[in-house]
């Protein structure tokens, strides 16, 4: 099978309008493929898999206590974003982030928006993100999110929604540097002759975020990163992005406080650190503060943290925007901090907590999404169209019992593209995650990863439920 | 340097070296089967009291036939000294700093570990003679590729550490095997029979042909000078002390021939010790006394640089 007697089918595809008709930003990329046999499109696919390996580019599977490492299935076929349509999406996404930013300014100091009524406190008291202990925090230059993680997804209209905002520490963006730097050895002809939006400088516009938190009389500040080991599933992105940046890499147990600071154990004896990436979750990073049983936080982190003696990014309590109740209330923020009106909207979500919304959700569930506010990761939810009689009531139950800890959204109908299986082109679900940083300024780094749901049919993107990744290609026609 | 990283350096290399003369031990032995009398015993328990496991292995395998030898030693995942086991480590050390050495030496610990997996999993008695040469050959080739590719920095030195005091011990102990092998009887000594237990031995530390070279006569005190005393043949225990002297040299930042840390003084003490140490003293000790004496020693330097650089006591 060549690529033109692929079909699109009746579905929004990323790179074709009807069999053999490509988006004018993808025509080149679809002449190359049509030139090229499948069979030498798929040993490079297998090329491009063996490279991923041995570059370690792997994840962990948790319930395997062998430490098995797998690779994200990759697919050769990019997906491809017109660079007008992303200037739209970027723009989206900034504003929605300034938004964000100020909502946790406001709700851990002056908690002006549930004043004038905008959000109920209830909605805010009751997201198991919120975090009491970080009430007062002012953090440096009063940023919050500097790194997010944030879901998109296309309608079968082709019009964008944010799915998820991912605040607290969004993994997969190792991918992204590592998909495109063996998609350059893949199709080196098609990137001279195209026009592609480098993704390369991520690692130092990180850098450089974390830097600008760094007290200003520091000489040279001191930035780790900050993992809960080596079987954390996202443990390669960690260590790999402690040395795209020359971070030390630190676990808990290599951090004390000490005289009032954050130290870290060295050979010759204790060193201050000034700035911490940290990729653990709010709840484990100081057992005195938050969870006791933690072993991977540093006790009295959060006092020192407090004090403004260390910067930690994410700051902590940033989990309290990914409650997806909390999510519904976005396009009031962005009205109310910034007096606009959403540019990337939301996808509709009905409240379970308010009773009509509720009988609607409970009456409609075989063509609703239902999710749990707290959950993440396609985790704990209810995808209505494909699900069985006994999964809906086992849901409605659960909805009953805890209308808080649900809402529900309409199925969307989440565009597809073509992604090579065997020796066919199949269509394949997608989503994208643009990587947002908010370091002096708002940056968006051009692309993302594109997950691709590979079973068929599925619409969950997961790595952890079987989804594989493409580069995402920001194209200047 | 983070000390965790500095520690996890030191046992990659300590268990990557370990592996290797867990390897060169059973070689000795084998090589010894090969030349001994028909019809004597054979003695795979020696090889069992120098590493010193008798005890835990009595207790799981009964009495030490060749077959639970060589299952125990080199592929037994429940003892912690095994091949299959120090690589495992080895590789689980490397993997928690990967981001400081180079990528080249994870992919040698990972290949390494693999293919003792893959023996592990289909060993016969005859593809033994293959094996054990290929450990060897694998952690020659780890010790280059770090050499190479890996700055030689502070972490480096620790690994250079931890490599040479594992092999020192190591050289001790396979001089120890010696003490244990019986020979038929008190007249055999100096026998042919002793002289090929002898050169077996010099085979198993890779020493027979630098031997001859430099002392063309196998005695038992040559042989035994040559492994302990001699500073320019690299598996000789007086060698790897010098070496390790100057990588904690490097490490503590003190001027060789000072002290600073305890791991300077004990180090250099033990070193200095060798340096005017006789053949005929170490005999009139006792060889086995001595080299007993000389792991504990090595293991008090192993001690105070842990105690020094790693394990970081508060005020």
């Amino acid at each position: 099978m060549q690529i033109d007697q692929y079909d699109p089918g009746e579905f929004y595809d990323e790179l074709f309008t009807a069999p053999g008709q490509p988006r004018p930003a993808a025509e080149l990329l679809f002449e190359r493929l049509n030139s090229i046999p499948v069979s030498d499109l798929i040993q490079r696919q297998q090329l491009a898999q063996n490279a991923l390996f041995k570059l370690g580019v792997t994840f962990n599977v948790y319930s395997d206590n062998q430490g098995t490492e797998r690779i994200f299935p990759f697919d050769v076929i990019p997906r491809v974003v017109d660079s007008s349509e992303w200037t739209k999406l970027s723009a989206g996404l900034k504003q929605r982030i300034a938004a964000l930013n100020l909502f946790l300014d406001d709700i851990y100091n002056d908690q002006k928006i549930i004043k004038d009524k905008v959000i109920p406190e209830s909605v805010i008291l009751s997201a198991s993100g919120f975090l009491k202990p970080c009430l007062g925090l002012k953090p440096p230059q009063g940023i919050w999110c500097h790194i997010t993680g944030t879901d998109l997804v296309r309608d079968k209209d082709g019009q964008w929604y944010v799915l998820e905002d991912n605040l607290r520490c969004p993994s997969g963006v190792s991918y992204v540097l590592e998909n495109r730097r063996v998609m350059k050895s893949t199709f080196p002809h098609l990137f001279r002759a195209l026009d592609i939006a480098p993704v390369d400088d991520y690692a130092s516009q990180l850098l450089e975020a974390l830097l600008n938190l760094a007290p200003p009389s520091t000489v040279e500040p001191r930035v780790v990163v900050l993992t809960p080991g080596m079987y954390n599933s996202a443990y390669f992105e960690h260590s790999f992005l402690a040395q795209q940046m020359g971070a030390e890499l630190v676990e808990g147990r290599d951090l004390v406080v000490s005289d009032g600071y954050l130290q870290m154990l060295t050979t010759k004896g204790l060193q201050r650190v000034d700035v911490i990436y940290r990729r653990i979750d709010d709840d484990f990073i100081d057992p005195q503060a938050f969870r006791k049983d933690s072993l991977l936080g540093v006790p009295g982190l959060m006092e020192v943290y407090r004090e403004g003696r260390v910067a930690i990014a994410n700051a902590l309590g940033t989990g309290v925007a990914d409650d997806k109740m909390v999510y519904a209330y976005v396009p009031d923020m962005i009205r109310y901090y910034l007096g606009e009106e959403q540019l990337l909207p939301n996808v509709p979500t009905y409240l379970c907590e308010d009773p009509q919304q509720r009988q609607h959700v409970l009456a409609n569930l075989d063509s609703l999404v239902v999710k749990a506010t707290d959950a993440s990761g396609g985790y704990g939810m209810l995808v209505g169209t494909q699900s069985t009689a006994a999964e809906r009531e086992d849901f409605a139950g659960r909805i009953q019992a805890n209308p808080r800890g649900y809402i529900a959204q309409p199925t969307l109908c989440l565009s597809r593209a073509p992604t090579l299986i065997g020796d066919q082109f199949e269509g394949c679900h997608v989503d994208l995650r643009p990587y947002i940083l908010y370091g002096q300024d708002i940056y968006v780094n051009p692309g993302g990863l594109t997950r691709v749901a590979l079973k068929k049919g599925s619409l969950v993107v997961n790595s952890s439920q079987g989804g594989g990744s493409k580069d995402t290609w920001v194209v200047r026609v | 340097m983070l000390s965790r990283v500095a520690d996890s350096i030191y046992w990659l290399n300590r268990y990557v070296e370990r592996a290797e003369n867990v390897a060169r031990f059973v070689d000795v032995n084998l090589n010894l089967l090969l030349d001994s009398p028909v019809g004597t015993a054979q003695q795979w328990e020696p090889l069992i009291v120098t590493t010193g496991d008798l005890a835990g292995f009595r207790s799981r395998y009964g009495e030490a036939t060749a077959e639970n030898v060589l299952k125990f030693l080199p592929f037994d995942p429940q003892y912690p000294n095994s091949i299959l086991s120090c690589l495992r480590l080895a590789r689980e050390n490397a993997r928690s700093v990967r981001e400081i050495i180079a990528s080249e030496m994870w992919e040698r610990v990972n290949n390494f570990y693999l293919m003792v997996e893959d023996a592990a999993k289909e060993s016969s008695l005859s593809d033994l003679h293959r094996f054990y040469p290929e450990v060897k050959m694998e952690s020659h080739l780890f010790a280059g590729v770090m050499d190479a590719t890996m700055s030689h920095n502070e972490g480096w030195h620790f690994g250079q550490l931890g490599r040479l005091l594992e092999r020192a011990d190591k050289t001790a102990r396979i001089l120890d095997v010696k003490y244990y092998i019986l020979l038929p009887s008190p007249g055999d000594v100096g026998s042919p029979l002793d002289d090929l237990q002898w050169i077996a031995l010099l085979k198993s530390a890779s020493a027979y042909e630098m031997y001859r070279k430099r002392q063309h006569r196998i005695t038992p005190q040559g042989v035994t000078a040559f492994l302990i005393l001699n500073r320019e043949f690299p598996r000789a225990i007086q060698f790897c002390l010098c070496q390790a002297e100057q990588s904690l040299h490097q490490i503590s930042g003190t001027s060789m021939g000072t002290w600073r840390t305890s791991s300077d003084r004990t180090l250099g003490r033990l070193r200095a010790e060798l340096d005017f140490l006789t053949i005929e003293e170490i005999f009139a000790q006792g060889l086995h006394e001595f080299l007993d004496r000389l792991q504990r020693q090595l293991n008090q330097v192993g001690e105070s640089v842990f105690a020094d650089f790693v394990s970081l006591h508060l005020a």
